[in-house]
């Protein structure tokens, strides 16, 4: 597992990271742009694996602890702001909220 | 190792393409899913097998959940229709055959290849508990903080004392009792 190195892993968080990234900025559902969010914040996690196992040490994997657990903050937060938006403004349309009203 | 670690690579990224292209929402969320068994698969060849387990439990189980749940308390797959076509199973079926293939062929070969270059439980928990504990802490007072606003956001704006004792059901149920 040491002969995967670490361009690899590397190049493989960067290119889940720009998938995120394209679906952020393209989908419009809000489900769907948290959810890219959390492929994002995967793609970070995963970064910090690979350069934790590159030199074998332990850093990377609790890097990898604390993105998990921001992450799973991130997502409570967000979908509870997911139900919120569908009870005011009737769908999920993140451009629906364009307006801001008092 | 090399070869699991493309294969489930390519996996990963094919099913997050996948997750950003889909119309249906549900069947974006199981991509998703899918897309994180990958990564649990390329974390367990990059010899961290602690943060793969963690992966398929933390991501793939609860976080996942909680967007199913909030995707079944919206009800925004009212318009899809009713039954999975083969066209909708076929894609999970391909990626997931994949990811089994690689986890019978990565059972054969633990006695001799996986024990070289492993970081495992034990070294991430005294990194964890010795010089990251403040981390810890903040990560506690992270979620807590995150329990309460969730808590706050999805409560009715007009329950001035929400009533305790039933969980998350009384989302919907107390708002008739509001005086401002």
């Amino acid at each position: 597992m040491a002969a995967v190195s670490l361009d690899y892993g590397l190049v493989l968080a960067a290119v889940l990271f720009a998938i995120g990234f394209v679906g952020l900025l393209t989908r419009r559902n809000l489900i769907v742009v948290l959810a890219c969010i959390e492929i994002m914040l995967n793609a970070a996690g995963l970064a910090f694996v690979v350069a934790g196992a590159r030199w074998g040490k332990a850093d990377g994997q609790v890097m990898f602890l604390f993105v998990l657990a921001m992450a799973a903050a991130e997502v409570a937060v967000g979908l509870a702001l997911a139900i919120r938006f569908r009870q005011t403004m009737g769908r999920l349309d993140v451009d629906s909220a364009d307006e801001m009203k008092g | 190792m090399t070869v699991l670690f493309f294969i489930a690579a390519a996996v990963a990224v094919i099913s997050t393409v996948l997750v950003i292209t889909r119309s249906n929402l549900v069947h974006a969320l199981l991509y998703l899913v899918v897309s994180l068994f990958a990564v649990a698969v390329v974390f367990f060849t990059l010899g961290a097998p602690f943060v793969a387990a963690l992966e398929v439990i933390v991501y793939a189980g609860a976080i996942m959940m909680l967007f199913v749940f909030a995707v079944m308390l919206l009800n925004v797959h009212a318009d899809a229709p009713p039954r999975l076509t083969w066209s909708a199973w076929a894609g999970p079926l391909v990626l997931v055959a994949v990811l089994l293939a690689e986890l019978v062929y990565g059972i054969g070969l633990s006695n001799q290849a996986l024990d070289d270059a492993i970081v495992g439980p034990r070294q991430v928990s005294r990194a964890l508990f010795g010089p990251y504990v403040l981390g810890v802490e903040l990560a506690s007072m992270l979620l807590l903080a995150a329990l309460v606003g969730a808590r706050h956001i999805s409560a009715q704006p007009d329950d001035g004392a929400p009533e305790e004792g039933s969980g998350e059901g009384d989302d919907g149920a107390g708002a008739e009792e509001g005086e401002d």
